[in-house]
C-alpha cells in the first residue's frame, strides 16, 4: 500500500527544472508564464526548482553546442532516478533554424535521452503543461 | 505511563498536522497570490515522491545529521505533548537545530556552506529570544515545567503580550519565512540555490521536511502555551498567528543576515525587558 501511495504521489508532486541551453529567451518565458496565475501549474503540485539533485522533470529549451553539451550532461547526471527530460521549443527538438550552423550538435536527444518533445517557436504555455503531464504517463509506467 | 502514551501521541500525530498545516499554508498563499493553489495533501505527496526517489549522498554525515535532525525534532515534540520541562525541551530541539547546520557543513558545495553558515545567524538570533520567552513564562507561573503551567488560572497573553510577539519572530524565523528565508527557502530560486538544503536530495530532503514539520508544530505549540486556558482562544490564537505569517511571508522581501540580527536581538531584546518590567512593577 506504501508503494502504492509513493507512486502515485510521483505524479502528483513533480518537481521541474528548467535548463536554457542557448534559448533565445522566447520557450525560457513560456515556460516561466506556466507558473504565472495565468495557468498555475502548482495546482497540479508542480513546483519550479533551482537544484537539479531536488528535480523530477528536465524542461530544457534552445539547441546543443561542444559547450553546453558537457553542462546539460552534467545536469542530467546530478537529477537522482526517477527522472523524465522534456525537449522544448523548434530548437531543442532539432536544432531549428539553427541546425545547419556549425557549432550546433542538434536537438537535445544528441546529448541527453529525451522523453518528450513539445514543439513550436515559441511552445506555447498550454503544449509544456501538455508536455509535463505526458512526462508524467512514464512515472505512471513505473507503476509495478 | 501516561506520560508515555503522550509522548508517542505527539510522535505520531504531530507529523500529520505539521504536513496539513503546510498543506493549508501553501494554499492560502497561493490564494493570496490569486492562483488555485495545490491539494491540501500536496506536502504528503511530496514527502512520499522524496522516499521514492534513489539515494544520492555524499558522505556519511550528511545521512547522519538528517537523521538526527529528525529524532530531536521528533523527540522535543514528544516532550512537549508530554508536558515536560520547557528548558530540556528547549535544549533538545537545539541539538536538531545544530546538526542541520553540520549537515550543511559537511558537504563541499559552496550554495550548502553558505546556507549553513546562514543557518548559524539564524539559530543564533532566535535562540536567545526563545530562552527569554521561557524565563518570562517562568516569572508569571513559577516554573518551567508545563503540567503545572498549565494550572495556572489565566491566559498568559493576558501577561506577556510583547514576549508573544517576541515568540512571533522566532516562529517566522524557524518558519522560513520571508524576510528571514535566507538559508534556505520554500520558494523557488534563491540566490544561493537552495542553501542549507542544496545537497539534501531524495529520501534524505524527506527527512528533513518532516522534521520541519515537527519544528512547525514544536513553535505553534509554545504558541498554545499563551492561551492554554480555553480550547477556542488555542484555536483562535493560532489561526490568526499563522494567518499573519503568511502575509508577512507574502508582503516582504528577503532581507540580509545583518539586518536581522540587528532588528530582531534589537526589537526583540526591547520588547522582551519592557515586558519584564512591566511584569515586575504590575
Amino acid at each position: 500500500m506504501l508503494k502504492k501511495f509513493i507512486d502515485n504521489s510521483r505524479a502528483k508532486s513533480p518537481w521541474i527544472m528548467h535548463f536554457d541551453c542557448g534559448s533565445c529567451n522566447g520557450c525560457d518565458i513560456e515556460v516561466l508564464a506556466c507558473l504565472t496565475p495565468m495557468y498555475d501549474v502548482e495546482r497540479f503540485g508542480v513546483v519550479n526548482v533551482g537544484n537539479p539533485k531536488h528535480a523530477d522533470v528536465l524542461l530544457v529549451t534552445g539547441t546543443v553546442n561542444p559547450r553546453n553539451a558537457k553542462v546539460l550532461r552534467n545536469i542530467y547526471d546530478q537529477m537522482p532516478d526517477p527522472k523524465g527530460v522534456i525537449a522544448i521549443g523548434a530548437c531543442g527538438l532539432s536544432g531549428g533554424i539553427f541546425r545547419e550552423c556549425y557549432n550546433v550538435l542538434g536537438g537535445i536527444d544528441k546529448v541527453i535521452p529525451v522523453d518528450i518533445y513539445v514543439p513550436g517557436c515559441p511552445a506555447k504555455p498550454e503544449a509544456i503543461i501538455d508536455g509535463v503531464v505526458a512526462a508524467l504517463a512514464k512515472f505512471e509506467g513505473l507503476k509495478g | 505511563m501516561e506520560t508515555l502514551i503522550l509522548m508517542i501521541l505527539g510522535i505520531v500525530v504531530a507529523p500529520v498536522l505539521g504536513g496539513l498545516v503546510s498543506g493549508i499554508d501553501r494554499r492560502v498563499t497561493a490564494r493570496l497570490q490569486s492562483r488555485f493553489g495545490p491539494p491540501i495533501l500536496q506536502p504528503f505527496y511530496d514527502v512520499a515522491k522524496l522516499f521514492g526517489k534513489v539515494k544520492v549522498i555524499n558522505n556519511f554525515w550528511q545521512v547522519f545529521c538528517a537523521w538526527v535532525y529528525l529524532i530531536a525534532a521528533a523527540l522535543s515534540v514528544g516532550l512537549l505533548f508530554a508536558q515536560s520541562d520547557l528548558l530540556l525541551i528547549f535544549f533538545v530541539q537545539a541539538i536538531g537545530a545544530v546538526f542541520l547546520v553540520m549537515g550543511g557543513l559537511a558537504s563541499p558545495s559552496p550554495f550548502s556552506q553558505i546556507g549553513a553558515q546562514r543557518e548559524l545567524i539564524q539559530v543564533l538570533t532566535y535562540e536567545p529570544l526563545i530562552i527569554l520567552v521561557f524565563a518570562s513564562i517562568f516569572m508569571v507561573t513559577g516554573s518551567f515545567r508545563i503540567d503545572e503551567i498549565l494550572n495556572y488560572d489565566q491566559p498568559l497573553l493576558a501577561k506577556l503580550p510583547l514576549m508573544f510577539i517576541v515568540l512571533g519572530y522566532a516562529l517566522t524565523i524557524k518558519l522560513r519565512k520571508s524576510p528571514f528565508d535566507f538559508s534556505t527557502s520554500h520558494h523557488a530560486h534563491q540566490e544561493i540555490v537552495k542553501g542549507v538544503l542544496t545537497d539534501y536530495s531524495g529520501p534524505y530532503l524527506g527527512i528533513i521536511e518532516i522534521a520541519h514539520w515537527y519544528e512547525t508544530i514544536f513553535i505553534l505549540g509554545i504558541c498554545a502555551l499563551f492561551w492554554h486556558t480555553s480550547l477556542v482562544g488555542v484555536v483562535v490564537l493560532l489561526a490568526t498567528t499563522y494567518f499573519a505569517e503568511i502575509l508577512i511571508d507574502n508582503t516582504m522581501a528577503r532581507m540580509t543576515w545583518r539586518w536581522m540580527l540587528k532588528y530582531v536581538w534589537s526589537v526583540g531584546l526591547a520588547m522582551s525587558f519592557v515586558n519584564l518590567i512591566w511584569l515586575h512593577a504590575g
